[in-house]
């Protein structure tokens, strides 16, 4: 932990970058998802363009193989392949990048509270971030993906429709992605606490909210940016696994996980589409592995230019 | 030592507590009502004769009543009845139980011996291209949604190849060792791919690490072998950090042991968890998930006396550092 005020403070940023650029595969990463990203939003437009229709079964034209009007050939009931798996991605994505969101928010909340308080709120906050990294959690998450929301009180107009089960997987995502953030921010704020210009905060009398929010908060952006990313990849391999299963994003919607449950029943006849559903989960997912793994070599201030 | 041990294990019992009844109230959220159920298989019962049967079962009763009946019963031992498979949920989880331990033991085992050795040695040959080789296969490991790894397994071994079978756990009228082996190939190599990844990660981390330290230069500058101080100085002190990940990776392979045994139809405890969520069988999923959380915070804490028993430092403090 040198070079925390460093002289050349000003092109931290561009150090910053350099570093990034070096890590080919976190680069190449990045414009993967990035064309991914791009293709997906557009996914209408290239339904437009070829002509076809992603929602609507077309029982004469089911499983076809590779042709210039479907470029991946159909599915079982004779939809577009290649569309489809664009609108999965919009499914994919969006679940991803959103709940690596909330859990980067409950996990910097937590992270932040247990590393400046300690004592035994850290004690505490901590043996539960240490629980529900330990519990099991996929029957958790099937438990709570397969809960009646009508149960809970919640009007059946919302419960039936077609967006609960993308809001739904969102927030049980959220409940348990948050423990690397929380983690990493806790032993951060842990060192940050004990630096002299915080102890200088607090004497000169900032209130505590101020000393969190404008002094350790933005140097523990760091491992929250890292760890984020990191999770988006696994929140991802959690929303194919419940929606593969049943349970995450039901049809007609497409997503990954579920187009591979269609795919299942198929293998022996229609082994292709097992195979394309996959690799996009799995391109995906590697990407943000890598731009994780390249951020984290980048914006560790210990490594050497 | 004893005292951290104590309240590690007091912990472990208070997680398992809450979660009971987490998991409690969570059941009785699900989907479908018992009472409902029974009237749809008998169709002569009157909506009088439902209310007593919720009166008699006390379903009539607040959640938290329910729960306490429910904790003290099941501490007298009795943890009910299937509703699907007419017996009592003991009977059924425990042989599967085995099923699951031993497919998670032999792919733990197996992921450990290959991790440990191709971690020691990218980390001793660090930013080569063997060791760029190794980052690459680890990242695909990980990244790899264990479903369609198994699909993929299956799809090239049993229907291309057919060299074995695509799932099911033996073959009828042969009870002998080598026919069940062919079984378990499939998903002990899912289980496998699935957590070595990020084993060797950890270990290549923690080797390097433990290479930089001080006491690795003191072996060095008085003239020990490379290899002395690899195997001597380093490893215990590289191999202690990878206990905790070992403990604390439990609940990530019994979520793969639930995918795979389902793709795999090996009827382990993951299975038997998804089959009961998914057909309304109330009382065989709640004890289900109980088992399960129950045993990997049992890992756990095998765990913590592994990590106490290896790295005597730990009585000393009492909380390690995150």
């Amino acid at each position: 932990m040198r070079a925390s005020v460093s002289p050349l403070s000003q092109s931290v940023g561009a150090r910053t970058w350099r570093r990034f650029l070096r890590h080919r595969l976190a680069v190449a990463s990045l414009l993967v998802l990035a064309t991914l990203g791009v293709l997906a939003a557009a996914a209408p437009l290239v339904e437009r363009a070829l002509g076809v229709d992603a929602f609507t079964a077309d029982l004469y034209h089911r499983l076809q193989g590779p042709s210039l009007a479907h470029p991946l050939g159909t599915d079982e009931i004779g939809r577009d392949h290649l569309v489809r798996l664009l609108y999965g991605g919009q499914v994919s994505l969006t679940v991803g990048l959103i709940a690596a969101f909330f859990s980067a928010v409950i996990g910097t909340v937590v992270g932040i509270l247990a590393g400046y308080f300690g004592g035994r709120l850290d004690a505490l906050l901590m043996r539960m971030t240490d629980s529900v990294i330990a519990l099991p959690l996929l029957p958790l998450l099937i438990v709570l993906a397969a809960v009646d929301l009508e149960k809970l009180g919640l009007p059946a107009a919302i419960a039936d429709s077609e967006d609960a089960s993308l809001y739904r997987i969102v927030i049980i995502v959220s409940l348990v992605a948050w423990t690397t953030v929380a983690r990493l921010v806790r032993a951060e704020t842990l060192s940050m606490r004990k630096r002299e210009f915080v102890r200088a905060a607090v004497a000169l009398g900032a209130r505590t909210d101020r000393i969190l929010l404008t002094h350790i908060l933005p140097n523990v952006v760091s491992p929250i940016v890292v760890a984020t990313t990191l999770s988006v990849g696994n929140i991802i391999l959690f929303e194919s696994v419940l929606s593969f299963l049943g349970l995450g994003i039901q049809p007609p919607v497409a997503s990954w996980g579920n187009m591979l449950s269609n795919a299942q029943d198929l293998v022996w006849s229609a082994p292709e589409l097992a195979t394309w559903p996959g690799i996009f989960i799995f391109v995906t997912v590697i990407a943000f592995n890598f731009l994780g793994d390249g951020l984290q070599d980048a914006l560790d201030p210990r490594a050497g230019d | 030592m004893s005292r951290f041990l104590i309240t590690r294990l007091f912990e472990a019992l208070a997680v398992l507590a809450v979660m009971s009844f987490a998991i409690y109230g969570l059941i009785g959220l699900m989907p479908g009502d018992p009472i409902d159920l029974m009237i749809n298989s008998d169709p002569k019962l009157t909506p009088a004769d439902a209310v007593r049967l919720k009166a008699l079962y006390g379903l009539d009763q607040p959640i938290t009543e329910r729960y306490f009946n429910w904790l003290m019963a099941a501490l007298g031992g009795d943890l009910g009845y299937s509703r699907v498979h007419t017996k009592p949920v003991l009977e059924i989880l425990i042989p599967r139980l085995g099923n699951t331990v031993l497919l998670l033991g032999v792919s733990l085992i197996l992921a450990l011996a290959i991790a440990i050795p191709v971690g020691i040695y990218a980390a001793l040959k660090p930013y080569s291209k063997i060791d760029y080789a190794v980052n690459m296969f680890c990242f695909a490991g990980i990244s790899l949604p264990p479903f369609w790894l198994a699909l993929l397994l299956i799809l090239l071994f049993a229907v291309v190849l057919g060299w074995l079978p695509a799932g099911g756990m033996e073959t009828i009228g042969d009870a002998g060792y080598f026919g069940r082996i062919q079984y378990m190939i499939l998903p002990v190599l899912t289980l496998t791919i699935h957590s070595v990844g990020g084993f060797t990660r950890f270990m290549r981390a923690s080797m390097l690490q433990t290479l930089r330290q001080d006491f690795i230069r003191t072996a060095r500058s008085k003239g020990l072998s490379e290899s002395r101080v690899v195997t001597s100085h380093a490893l215990r002190n590289a191999l202690t950090p990878l206990v905790t990940v070992v403990a604390l990776s439990f609940g990530g392979l019994f979520s793969g042991a639930l995918i795979t045994e389902t793709m795999f139809g090996w009827r382990g405890m993951g299975k038997t968890i998804f089959d009961a969520i998914m057909g309304n069988d109330f009382n065989l999923a709640l004890v289900g998930l109980l088992f399960a959380t129950g045993f990997t915070l049992l890992g756990n804490f095998l765990a913590d006396i592994c990590y106490a028993w290896l790295d005597p430092r730990v009585s000393l403090t009492e909380e390690r550092e995150g």
